[in-house]
């Protein structure tokens, strides 16, 4: 068992808090996202793991071993940075052998580790060739074959594809998938994108200011999202968020958030003892808001489109409702011009419900 | 007339042509997309129109007014750079007034000219908060704001959200959008993200090593690409792209590749003159690979599930069809895990087939 366990850790720099009694645990051989945007702490949680950074407080556990006084060179760890330490002047051969000469391998098991490594990540071409010549990804690559060709427990990478192209990026992270599964290993993995950490993680941690708001598999963490943050932060185009207090009409119950409501009728009561207050945020992912051309008899609302962006296979219409703007998700077929009235319609089973105060998702 | 004419542009920098062969144009309130992979000559043809970079050879015309021989400040044009160049120490009402000022423009002028444009770019409320203290949306919206202050004839914008991370480029994709429907000036966008071109510009011309490989609009180039190039570099994921060859007897029509075969007999009319005796290669885009646990559609083809990467309200699936991997890209099926057997349906009305020789389309 090589999982990793992170209890408690708070970390400050100068007087900014960075981490804050933040737990974690990662399976063996588990791909683990940390997601985040810039600054939320991910890179120093990293640092902390691979012990490159002491936390203030807490324990890192690898394995079952506590290694918060192991040097990171004897922790078994090996980490790839944003932008990777590669020697210009040495071959890729040599660059990827560099950590084997350290421990003073033989040079016939040095060369079948390295060509095995290289055949592996699809660098086999560059072994001969120096860095100069290699592309951003090519580098990236090179750089991860070092860190690999020590067959590490456990392997860390902080934002690999961040300075890639976006066509690359689409292709690195499914090789990346393939290898972490291919060599059978444990991998934590940092990004600020969203759509990144979904694709690859076979769990995620959504990190925000030193806290972690959810961990879970992508489907759940997209499907119920804990708290406002993380049902911010995941999916794209982003969740529709408004204002709304929950109060009764008649014999239903809805959430009113002034220009619209959505009759919430059935979880009413739910809603109501779990939040202890009416004042709540609700939240409708774009594809649960379908847009009509005249109106139906009741629950749905009129609006102009303010935006269409086309996003290929799809296009994401806003709709500009009283004072808010939603934003909907629909298929190309379908024609839209800009200022034209629309009727909104909310798959109602599907709102989020969040407790304004707290960001805490109540149903 | 059309705000922007650029006639056989060309550049060369020592041994190396930046951009061969470069001609199109710019209507009245339309925006422009300069979009291709690093090195492809775009940044190089914006700065040549900005007058920042002599061209080898070519001319530039705004507003129907040859700028060859004019410095950049005399073109009429808008220069919006990728980090926005605010001025630090300045307010928003200085950051905005200073273009004015250097051209000497009185006082009670200025005075009524940025609280125009303010409006417009919706900076009221900030103009005395100074550009250090401003978030990103704010910069960006100033920025655009001191270019169209000066009443250009054409907005130039330089990869202007690449160097910030994807949630905020999402919104701040969006805020573009809205902001260039407001102000209504032609506008050129380079950028290497296609999401970004398909998502803010009118058209989009491609480019690759110095020239233009196809100018459309977003659907167009979306749904009829001219080479593969354009087929793999627009829409993530990629395109599915298969090499193949095409088999005709009398009654069927099948394209080949190795133990994977497609019936595209109801086609063999339109292309078999096209196509005899030539290699292939079929183009798919995912969305429109469908897949289905029981083989309902009788020419379904058995595929096995290597890798699904949940992105938000679809999955990915990537598939082994007779030894190629295959894209599909749809709704989240839960009963649809690595290594289960599926069944895939290809629809025919969206296949593209192009000439593996001269990269261009067939059909």
């Amino acid at each position: 068992m090589v999982g990793l366990r992170l209890v408690d850790i708070s970390k400050k720099a100068g007087k900014r808090q960075i981490l804050k009694n933040t737990s974690v645990e990662i399976l063996d051989k588990e791909l683990f996202v940390i997601a985040g945007p810039p600054g939320a702490g991910k890179t120093t949680l990293l640092k902390i793991i691979a012990g490159l950074i002491v936390p203030d407080k807490g324990e890192v556990y690898i394995g079952d071993q506590m290694v918060n006084a192991v040097p990171p060179s004897d922790r078994d760890v090996g980490m790839v940075f944003e932008v990777p330490p590669i020697y210009p002047n040495r071959t890729g051969f040599e660059n990827i052998a560099f950590p084997l000469e350290i421990k003073k391998m033989n040079a016939d098991s040095t060369k079948e580790r390295v060509e095995e490594v290289a055949g592996l990540l699809q660098i086999t071409h560059l072994l001969d060739r120096k860095p100069t010549t290699y592309s951003g990804g090519e580098l990236q690559r090179v750089a991860l074959a070092r860190v690999l060709v020590r067959k590490p427990r456990v392997l860390l990478l902080d934002e690999p594809l961040k300075n890639l192209d976006a066509k690359i990026r689409e292709t690195t992270r499914v090789e990346l998938k393939r290898l972490q599964r291919e060599f059978g290993i444990t991998m934590v993995f940092s990004t600020h994108d969203q759509l990144e950490a979904t694709a690859v993680g076979d769990r995620i941690a959504v990190i925000n200011e030193g806290i972690i708001e959810q961990t879970g598999a992508p489907e759940e963490l997209y499907n119920s999202p804990k708290t406002v943050f993380a049902a911010r932060f995941i999916g794209s185009p982003t969740m529709n968020l408004a204002e709304c207090v929950l109060k009764q009409m008649g014999d239903r119950w809805v959430l009113d958030a002034s220009d619209f409501n959505i009759d919430v009728t059935m979880r009413a009561q739910a809603i109501e003892s779990k939040a202890m207050t009416s004042e709540l945020l609700l939240g409708v992912r774009p594809e649960d808001i379908i847009l009509l051309n005249s109106p139906e008899n009741s629950g749905c609302f009129e609006g102009r489109v303010e935006l269409i962006q086309n996003f290929g296979d799809e296009r994401v219409v806003t709709i500009r409702v009283g004072k808010v703007s939603l934003n909907s998700l629909t298929v190309k077929e379908r024609v839209f011009k800009y200022g034209q009235k629309v009727y909104v319609k909310f798959k109602e089973e599907k709102a989020h419900v969040f407790h304004r105060k707290t960001g805490i998702a109540v149903a | 007339m059309p705000k922007l004419v650029v006639k056989n542009l060309r550049k060369v920098f020592g041994t190396f042509e930046a951009v061969k062969d470069v001609s199109f144009q710019v209507e009245e309130k339309e925006t422009l997309c300069l979009l291709g992979p690093s090195g492809c000559g775009k940044t190089t043809a914006l700065r040549i129109i900005a007058g920042l970079e002599v061209p080898t050879s070519g001319e530039v015309f705004v507003d129907g007014v040859l700028v060859n021989d004019l410095p950049p400040q005399k073109r009429q044009i808008g220069l919006v750079f990728q980090d926005y160049a605010i001025f630090p120490h300045l307010s928003v009402f200085e950051n905005i007034a200073y273009g004015l000022r250097v051209r000497k423009m009185p006082e009670a002028q200025i005075e009524t000219k940025v609280h125009e444009t303010a409006a417009l770019v919706d900076v009221k409320s900030i103009l005395d908060v100074p550009g250090k203290k401003l978030g990103l949306s704010e910069m960006q919206r100033v920025a655009i704001g001191r270019s169209i202050v000066l009443d250009p004839k054409l907005l130039l914008l330089d990869e202007p959200l690449s160097n910030i991370d994807a949630k905020a480029r999402e919104r701040m994709r969006a805020e573009l959008g809205k902001l260039q429907k407001e102000i209504g000036i032609a506008t050129v966008y380079v950028t290497h993200d296609q999401l970004e071109a398909m998502t803010l510009a009118d058209r989009i011309a491609v480019m690759r090593n110095g020239l233009i490989e196809q100018i459309g609009t977003t659907s167009e180039i979306y749904d009829r690409a001219r080479t593969l190039f354009v087929a793999n570099f627009i829409g993530s994921p990629s395109m599915n792209l298969i090499d193949c060859e095409p088999v005709y007897d009398e009654e069927r029509a099948i394209l080949k590749s190795g133990g994977f075969s497609l019936d595209i007999t109801e086609f063999a009319e339109r292309i078999r003159d096209k196509t005899k005796g030539k290699e292939l290669v079929l183009g798919i885009r995912p969305e429109n690979v469908s897949l289905d646990i029981k083989k309902t559609d009788p020419r379904a083809i058995e595929a096995e599930v290597q890798l699904v990467e949940p992105v938000g309200a679809k999955s990915i699936y990537h598939l082994k069809i007779s030894g190629l991997t295959v894209l599909a890209k749809g709704y989240p099926m839960p009963e649809v895990n690595v290594g289960v057997k599926v069944w895939a349906t290809f629809n025919k009305d969206k296949l593209h087939l192009f000439d593996k020789k001269s990269e261009e389309t067939i059909v």
